[in-house]
């Protein structure tokens, strides 16, 4: 007997090199996912009763190049196709996973014809070996939701003659940046929805720090691909003390450090700290840099916010967006005093993706609280509850409204 | 990001609607067809349904844990909602635009409410 969490692991683990196998030998990424994903439940079924066999690869092709030619026997117009195939002797040696196979599969699953979420859903079924309904419970969303979405993603990547090659050196930079936002959107979707009734929810986060984990070990000299994955780290480190029990948040100025993940934070560091030293930079090593600066304080008030304030300011420059902004002037009021910081508030507010913002409400409200001012904070706090639409965040806008209600008296 | 897609009718709109030639109707339902099928080729779409008419429904009330089902509302409303799709959308921008393609969007009648969630950031 295997415990069946450890034949999910592995399985997990094996899915990419068993379709790259498949795809190298059949062609028709389309057809050879399908079978893969027929022989991975089978094994999942299997291999906890009856032991896992002695050439797991091995044992996987074998049972998915059989799906894969029923299928083909089952679509009599690709008759001559099937007849090719079966001359096929499956039993030969296989060729052994290659890693360029596995690097491959994950740029055509995150192919710039897909839309986020469609690259998201066949790269946990493809790369990640994760099952249609494992993907749906994890996105609360019906299953044949992703399964609709996972076909035609495959339809769409057909139509657009797309190859199971590596892209071009001239485009790989680009479509790495699709790879990474695949990867960060999963890992974001698993921590954020770690408060609530998420207990059924498979581990989004784990499974993204696998596959960056994965694809750092297939490119170990980029620069990002490593930010990226220190970044996790970091991030997913102070997970045990975000939520209370009741699923309340904990804010990071609140949190027990001492809950935090030591080794999470340690091999986070690390890897930023090398990768800094050697690779150009680029937004994941900012935002991973900043994270560690967080997690390597002992409190809120020990924190170097004046690296921090450089460090969003270097990124602003490299990649600005609205969160960028607002967490820019959160560090600059810790530097220079909240009547800094809400005088540039106001000015941020004047970009369309700020105005209304919830987060902004939420800033300003702090802010005002810093000063001293608590009916302006709890009218701003309330304001932030209204407009969020997490229900965690509304309970903590609505808790820090009624603190400071109480405190004006 | 989730949003309910919410139909609503009005005599007006049903007497329009009754006052279409039969390819005026068969038009309006094509635009429905090509739709759903765009947003189940995008994997956008959750579920839409039509709801039957209101003169249909129960209201439903607990009394001393005892559960009544009366017949439908009891005032005449001027508007009803007749339908509904759920949308899964990266936007809501996305939303909006999927809403502006509703046939009773022409007439006011689509409304977008975005989906309360569990998930949250660190604050």
């Amino acid at each position: 007997m295997t415990a069946a969490t450890d034949v999910e692991g592995l399985l997990h683990d094996l899915a990419p090199q068993v379709l790259g196998i498949l795809v190298r030998r059949y062609g028709e990424f389309d057809a050879c996912e399908d079978a893969v994903q027929e022989a991975l439940v089978a094994a999942a079924f299997q291999w906890p009763a009856e032991g896992v066999p002695a050439n797991p690869i091995g044992w996987l092709v074998r049972v998915a190049s059989r799906r894969w030619i029923e299928q083909q026997r089952s679509e009599t117009a690709r008759r001559r196709r099937e007849e090719a195939a079966a001359g096929l002797d499956e039993g030969e040696a296989d060729p052994g996973p290659t890693r360029d196979d596995t690097l491959a599969l994950v740029f055509l699953c995150c192919h710039p014809s897909l839309t986020p979420a469609s690259q998201v859903a066949l790269t946990l079924r493809a790369v990640g070996g994760l099952t249609t309904a494992e993907i749906a419970r994890a996105f609360l969303v019906p299953e044949a939701t992703v399964a609709q979405r996972i076909s035609r993603a495959k339809q769409r990547i057909r139509e657009s003659g797309a190859e199971f090659t590596m892209p071009p050196p001239a485009e790989r930079h680009e479509r790495l940046g699709a790879v990474l936002n695949v990867l960060y959107l999963i890992f974001n979707e698993g921590y954020a929805a770690s408060s609530g009734p998420a207990l059924q929810r498979v581990e989004l986060s784990s499974e993204a720090i696998r596959l960056t984990r994965q694809l750092r070990g297939l490119l170990p000299d980029d620069g990002e691909v490593a930010g990226l994955l220190a970044l996790m780290l970091l991030t997913d480190a102070r997970r045990p003390a975000r939520v209370r029990d009741d699923g309340s948040l904990v804010p990071l100025a609140a949190q027990d450090r001492a809950l935090w993940d030591g080794r999470a934070i340690e091999e986070g560091s690390a890897l930023i700290s090398a990768t800094l030293a050697g690779a150009p930079i680029g937004p994941y090593q900012l935002q991973a840099a900043i994270a560690a600066i967080h997690d390597e304080a002992s409190s809120t008030e020990d924190t170097d916010w004046r690296q921090i304030l450089g460090l969003y300011e270097l990124l602003g420059k490299v990649a600005p967006g609205p969160m960028v902004t607002l967490n820019r002037i959160v560090a600059l009021a810790m530097v220079r005093g909240p009547e800094a910081g809400l005088a540039e508030l106001e000015q941020a507010e004047a970009d369309p993706a700020l105005a209304g913002h919830h987060r902004v409400d939420a800033v300003r409200a702090h802010l005002l609280e810093e000063l001293g001012n608590a009916d302006a904070a709890a009218e701003a706090y309330r304001r932030a509850a209204r407009r969020t639409l997490s229900i965690p965040e509304r309970r903590y806008l609505e808790e820090r409204a009624r603190a400071a209600t109480a405190r004006s008296g | 990001m989730k949003y309910l897609l919410l139909i609503y009718h009005n005599p007006q709109a049903r007497q329009m609607w009754e006052s279409f030639s039969e390819e005026e109707k068969a038009e309006g339902l094509a635009l429905y067809a090509a739709l759903n099928n765009d947003l189940a080729a995008s994997g956008e779409l959750i579920v839409t349904e039509a709801l039957e008419d209101p003169s249909a429904a129960s209201r439903v009330s607990v009394t001393d844990g005892r559960t009544v089902a009366g017949d439908g509302p009891y005032v005449e409303t001027k508007e009803h909602l007749a339908g509904f799709y759920l949308v899964d959308v990266e936007t809501r921008e996305r939303a909006i635009e999927i809403a502006g393609r509703i046939p009773e969007a022409a007439i006011g009648g689509v409304e977008v409410r975005p989906i309360l969630t569990y998930s949250a950031l660190e604050m």
